[in-house]
């Protein structure tokens, strides 16, 4: 294992983040503050509480969530897709470290940077409503799972792309309206019976619902079921990375 | 000699089915400079993109300081910097930043001094917390140089590190690279400028279209292959090759002032004596002798000529 690498990997990442800590804070703060605004107060003032939880609370996880997830994906495929694009990736391939460290790096970096939006969010969201989370730990540990198996989807988004356009195009066409669709907004009981069962083919239904059960205790769906469907995204990315480590797929000519 | 690289029956088929290297032997000697020729295409960056991991080789074995590239290639590379044909840097990076990664991803602690003293060596000191995107070519090209150094390499392969770059840098470029073979690293140069390879090297070996056609000293190279040509001015010009000396195949040029006689060193006889003599048989009255040693240039371009037809 070389640690050293992995760890160089990971401070660089970081500190381009840093290095822009101010816009990288500033967006999601701001679009959280949009979404309160607009759901919050404009909607939520016409519904008043979903399954017990004042709306404005209730979306939170959601806002969270749908932020995260983007964030780990950009962040990841930025993150790779970036070397390729310049041409640099030509000392990760010469150096004497293997993919996972490679992923290690990247992937962790990426994690970090959208659990620290993750948290801003948190705080953000702290001046709006009044928070009391039930399970924190079990908070921590979806959040923590989340960024990590969708930094690790970003990776591969990033091996993938070929031009900026395809970088952008997962986010955009995938995860968004899966995001939107999956009861960040809303919950998947309100919705008309038909759709309720549309909606449950919906990965991410699962990880927003287990998600808010750590905040309200509240769920669409079982616990179980989203730890499952988590394990089941994070298992599929690491196949995928596997996979891209046998046969160098579109990192080696 | 002791070999740190050497490279068995290598071969590069890309996806689209071109062959770029056609199995390649080459053995190497730790602390020399070996120039690989080559006309652009020759399969010069496929070679070291192999050796280095950036690319898979299709067939055959390269080992570097006896450690397989491919089964051992962390202890391989370890021994190995790289400074590619395309200037790749980071644009908004620190100078001094992008070379502490350098040596972080290659395993190795930090270490300030020997970052110190590389940048110096390199005239890079100076501009350590530049952004690379504020350098100028020549300087981002010792950036490389730097970021390849800064894990202290035994094995150094720099791919063409001066096309594109003007006459005064070349000469500063071959002064750091003499002064790394001083400090002991091999060095592995990709050309296409023979006079680079004439300037520089121990050794040149010749690839063209995925081949190696010779490699040799650079010294027994053109003393070998140097065929050589003496030039006589003649006191009187004449109008034609006395049919005497047919036999030797002389060029008349500036219209009889001067014969040329083409010869080869490699031969037992060059021929001289019994040419002068014959010249003195015939009459023709000498002015000035004059030999030329044919450069590394024209033998280059005789062997690829040859590998052409
Ligand atoms: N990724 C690739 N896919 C297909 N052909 C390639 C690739 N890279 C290089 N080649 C071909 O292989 C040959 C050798 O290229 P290269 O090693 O770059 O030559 P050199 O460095 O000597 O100029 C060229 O004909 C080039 O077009
Ligand atoms: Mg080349």
């Amino acid at each position: 294992m070389n640690l050293h690498a992995i760890a160089a990997i990971y401070v660089y990442e970081m500190k381009r983040f840093f290095r822009t800590i101010f816009e990288s804070l500033l967006s999601p703060v701001i679009s959280t503050t949009l979404y309160f605004v607009v759901f919050g107060a404009a909607i939520g003032g016409r519904i008043e509480e979903v399954e017990g939880v004042s709306y404005g609370a209730f979306i939170v996880p959601g806002l969270i969530m749908l932020s995260v997830m983007t964030q780990a994906i950009s962040n990841a495929s930025f993150g790779i897709y970036f070397p390729k694009f310049i041409g640099t990736i030509y000392e990760l391939l010469s150096a004497p470290i293997n993919f996972f460290e490679i992923v290690i790096g990247y992937v962790g970096a990426a994690a970090t940077k959208s659990l620290l939006i993750g948290g801003v969010i948190l705080l953000t969201a702290g001046f709006f409503v009044d928070l009391e989370i039930r399970h924190p730990a079990m908070m921590l540990a979806f959040l923590v799972m989340i960024c990590v198996s969708f930094a690790l989807f970003g990776f591969i988004i990033g091996i993938w792309s070929e031009n900026f356009q395809q970088l952008q195009l997962i986010p955009l066409l995938v995860i968004t309206p899966l995001v939107f669709l999956g009861g960040a907004f809303y919950s998947v009981s309100m919705l008309p019976p038909a759709w309720q069962v549309v909606t449950l083919f919906n990965p991410v239904v699962y990880l927003i619902s287990g998600f808010r059960w750590s905040f309200f205790g509240v769920a669409d769906v079982a616990v179980s079921w989203s730890l499952l469907a988590i394990a089941v995204f994070f298992a599929l990315c690491l196949a995928v990375v596997w996979w891209i480590f046998r046969t160098g797929y579109r990192i080696k000519a | 000699m002791t070999p740190i690289v050497e490279v068995t029956n290598l071969s590069k088929t890309y996806k689209d089915g071109f062959t770029a290297l056609r199995g390649v032997d080459l053995t190497i000697a730790e602390g020399e400079i070996l120039a690989l020729l080559g006309p652009n295409g020759a399969g010069k960056t496929t070679l070291i993109s192999a050796l280095c991991g950036i690319t898979t080789p299709t067939g055959g074995h390269a080992r570097i300081g006896g450690h397989d590239v491919i089964t051992d290639y962390r202890a391989a590379r370890r021994l190995v910097g790289l400074v590619p044909q395309e200037v790749a840097l980071e644009p908004f990076e620190k100078v001094i930043n992008t070379v502490r990664f350098s040596r972080g991803l290659f395993g190795k602690g930090r270490d300030e001094a020997l970052i110190e003293r590389i940048l110096r060596q390199l005239s890079l000191w100076d501009k350590r917390d530049a952004r690379i995107r504020e350098l100028s070519g020549g300087m981002k090209r010792r950036v490389l140089i730097a970021k390849a150094l800064c894990h202290e390499p035994r094995v150094l392969f720099l791919d063409e590190p001066t096309a594109g770059v003007d006459v005064e840098l070349r000469r500063d470029m071959w002064e750091v690279v003499r002064g790394l073979k001083a400090s002991g690293v091999t060095i592995i140069l990709t050309t296409h400028y023979i006079e680079e390879a004439e300037a520089i090297a121990d050794r040149v070996a010749v690839i063209n279209k995925g081949e190696i056609l010779l490699v040799e000293n650079k010294a027994d190279l053109m003393r070998r292959m140097g065929r050589k040509t003496l030039r006589i001015d003649l006191a009187t010009p004449v109008a034609e090759v006395p049919a005497a000396l047919a036999t030797y195949d002389l060029e008349r040029i500036e219209e009889g002032a001067a014969l040329l006689y083409h010869y080869d060193t490699r031969g037992e006889g060059t021929g001289i004596t019994r040419l002068l003599q014959a010249l003195a048989r015939e009459g023709l009255s000498l002015r000035d002798i004059e030999t030329r040693q044919s450069s590394l240039e024209e033998i280059f371009v005789g062997l690829v000529q040859e590998d052409a037809a």
